[in-house]
């Protein structure tokens, strides 16, 4: 085989949608008419409540929670935390304390929106991304960084939460958020009584393209399980646009597995929180899944180890720094008296608190033993894990004499 | 006490359960209506209905990860994957999240989800439909991995894979499935993760299990009939492996010969051999011998019963062993 044969770099180059905002068939980006959107980039509520999803117009008015001032500010107030704890984490693994930090920062409004959607009997399955949903769901802000600290691969009593645990493995939760909510439905046909579930699901556009996500959709709809997909597309796989992953609205793909799809702007959290209720009511009440794509931009990079300055254009970071989540309702909760200077300072002064808690927490994390990790392998006792334990314990006690091992 | 087929004792295993605990269900493909291919399942569906008994959608990665779902909501799902050969679109989930899902967690959950795998070769049939692939997953810390080779065993083994907290695949030996035998199902099950000794001897052990078993139980038999004396082991629980029972038996017979239908190389007759080598080295007249398949995948049917350790290939062992 000759390699030369092989197509140039510039043929490539012409041939392979690289940017995001190339116009690809059926997908012109935020501007589509069957994006939902309710605050514009002005900040001004829109008068239109109606997306259309499938074949259907939706009317989301019951499920949008605009003229609650304390809502909107309780929802600004999550976004601006998480995104301040979203900083000071990086600023913790530029300084060495954690291995590896996964930044949120723009997806606060699909977060949060999602997130504050949630009834408490729901059940979240996240990626590794979804600080704002672990806000939403009460996890303390420091057990999410004992990951990143290399003290546990856990960090948290996701049955205390109905939060699971970060899944580092793309789109494998997934398919357990389906098998949750089919466990969900068998107890409420053996239970009537409880109150109805649902499942969500996170991932993202790059998860898009793996066979789980694709196996998940096809096992919810056979069995009309009530999970509703959560994909937060934020434009960037690491360095691959979503373009290169699909070439139609990932919402789109819902028609071919026979449940609703639509996509929502990601950078609004109140319609996010909108359609998300909508999506979760609809699972819960026996109508099956839904998934709802979240049109949103990882405003900073896939994790403290990626460079984006290699693969994206600054003028598109620009573009998106305009569609700021926080920015959009700050501007609108300023413009409509709903919040004043003393609003935003009191919440600096929070999360200034929460900021410097975090960082005594992590630099207070015990650094467990490597006994504890022999002892969860296995629920059940296990002869070899016992043995190598003995063994390891021994081999210990053999350096405690000079010394070498306190 | 009943006889019945090995097919026929995981079937009423599997009835015991769905009568027992109402949090298990059975999932797989074409394993409702059809009652699986091996008809290992037949009946369950009628009888506990499509709510437990749940034909799925044909994706291997699908039903597993669905389990582990259903385990985390309090469900103890036993799944089937067709063949051997099928599993591996659901080894993803069995490695990087099944076997994980504990330890992740620091021991606050836990995914009791059963796999069952019909496995091994020699009937005659086409591509991925004749593999061993135990020891892909006796490598993978979290998992349990048993292999029953009776009816017994079949019955009472399936029942204890769905107690157990841990996650537990279930090898079953496929051309077994139709061996008779009888069943006690009034007598309480040994521990499932221990090996059996099934005939006892002085002058050399031969382990095997699953679809060996009757194997090395005949090139014993034929063995005795040259003077020499050997002891067979049924290991039933490839990990954990119960190396208290094997060792003592080498402490007493000084050789030792490994079997299994696996390819030797990199395969669990390696690890015995260098656990006995370790704990029974001065007592050992021979090294420690293994018989399995060849470094090649899986041959076509027509060439398989040369691949497959028979009753002639254990007894060259031995002969080698003996030579010693």
């Amino acid at each position: 085989m000759n390699g030369s044969r092989l197509p140039t770099a510039e043929f490539e180059a012409e041939d392979v949608a690289r940017s995001p905002d190339v116009d690809v068939a059926g997908s012109s980006g935020i501007d589509d008419a069957d994006t939902l959107h309710i605050l514009s980039e002005q900040g001004e509520l829109g008068s239109t409540l109606t997306a259309r999803v499938g074949g259907e117009v939706v009317d989301f008015s019951p499920y949008v929670r605009a003229d609650d001032t304390e809502h909107l500010r309780s929802l600004y107030r999550d976004m601006y935390l998480i995104r301040r704890f979203d900083q000071e984490s990086t600023a913790l693994q530029r300084q060495g304390q954690l291995a590896l930090w996964v930044p949120l920062t723009g997806q606060e409004g699909a977060q949060i929106g999602s997130g504050r959607a949630l009834q408490p009997q729901d059940y979240a399955f996240p990626t590794y991304r979804e600080h704002g949903v672990a806000l939403t769901r009460g996890v303390e802000p420091a057990d999410l960084l004992r990951l990143f600290r290399g003290v546990t691969n856990g960090g948290w009593d996701p049955r205390e939460h109905n939060f699971h645990l970060y899944t580092l493995v793309l789109a494998a939760q997934c398919l357990h958020a389906v098998g949750y909510a089919m466990g969900l439905q068998r107890d409420q046909l053996a239970e009537p009584s409880l109150p109805p579930a649902a499942s969500i699901a996170y991932f993202g556009d790059g998860a898009s393209s793996e066979g789980d996500v694709h196996e998940s959709m096809v096992f919810a709809a056979s069995f009309k399980a009530p999970v509703v997909f959560f994909c937060q597309n934020n434009q960037w796989a690491i360095s691959v646009p979503s373009t290169v992953q699909t070439r139609v609205p990932l919402a789109q793909r819902a028609a071919g597995y026979g449940f609703p799809g639509i996509r929502v702007d990601g950078n609004d959290v109140v319609a996010v929180e909108a359609v998300t209720r909508w999506a979760l009511e609809h699972a819960r009440s026996g109508r099956g899944p839904v998934l709802i794509e979240a049109y949103t931009y990882r405003m900073s990079a896939h994790t403290t180890a990626d460079d984006p300055t290699k693969y994206r254009l600054s003028e598109d970071e620009r573009q998106w720094r305009t569609r700021d989540p926080l920015l959009r309702l700050e501007t609108h909760l300023r413009s409509t008296g709903q919040a004043d200077d003393a609003f935003f300072e009191g919440l600096d002064a929070q999360a200034r608190t929460m900021t410097t808690g975090l960082r005594e927490a992590v630099l207070s994390m015990p650094v467990p033993d490597l006994e504890d990790r022999f002892a969860s392998v296995y629920a059940e006792p296990h002869p070899l894990v016992q043995e190598e334990l003995a063994f390891f314990r021994e081999y210990q006690a053999g350096f405690a004499d000079d010394g070498q091992v306190s | 006490m009943p006889t019945m087929t090995i097919a026929k004792a995981l079937n009423e295993g599997l009835r015991a359960v769905l009568d027992n605990d109402p949090t298990t269900l059975l999932m797989g493909e074409d394993i409702g209506e059809l009652g699986g291919v091996y008809r290992v399942t037949e009946g369950l569906k009628k009888d506990f209905g499509a709510l437990r008994v749940v034909d799925t959608p044909l994706g291997e990665s699908g039903i597993i990860g669905t389990a582990i779902g259903l385990a985390l909501r309090g469900y103890r799902p036993v799944c089937e994957i067709q063949f051997d050969g099928f599993v591996f679109p659901g080894f993803n989930q069995i490695t990087t999240q099944l076997a994980k899902l504990h330890t992740r967690s620091d021991g606050m959950l836990s995914a009791p989800v059963v796999i069952r795998i019909p496995y091994g070769g020699g009937i005659g049939s086409i591509e991925h439909h004749s593999e061993s692939p135990e020891a892909l997953f006796a490598h993978t810390a979290g998992l349990r991995i048993i292999t029953p080779s009776n009816p017994q065993d079949a019955y009472w083994m399936i029942q204890q894979a769905v107690t157990c907290q841990d996650p537990v695949i279930v090898f079953e030996p496929k051309r077994r499935y139709w061996l008779k035998g009888d069943v006690d199902t009034s007598a309480p099950a040994s521990d499932p993760f221990s090996a059996h000794t099934l005939r006892a001897g002085t002058d050399a052990t031969v382990v095997a299990y699953g679809p060996l078993v009757p194997v090395a139980l005949a090139a014993a038999n034929a063995a005795e009939a040259d003077g020499r004396s050997i002891e067979v082991i049924d290991l039933r629980s490839v990990s954990p492996i119960d190396f208290d029972t094997v060792t003592a038996s080498v402490l007493r017979t000084g050789r030792l010969v490994v079997a299994h239908e696996a390819p030797t190389f990199g395969g669990i007759g390696g690890e015995i051999a260098a656990r006995v080598s370790e704990r029974a080295f001065l007592s050992l007249e021979a090294p420690v011998i293994r018989v399995g398949g060849f470094h090649m995948p899986y041959p076509v049917a027509r060439v398989e019963e040369h691949y497959l350790p028979d009753i002639d290939r254990i007894l060259e062992a031995l002969d080698r062993a003996f030579a010693y």
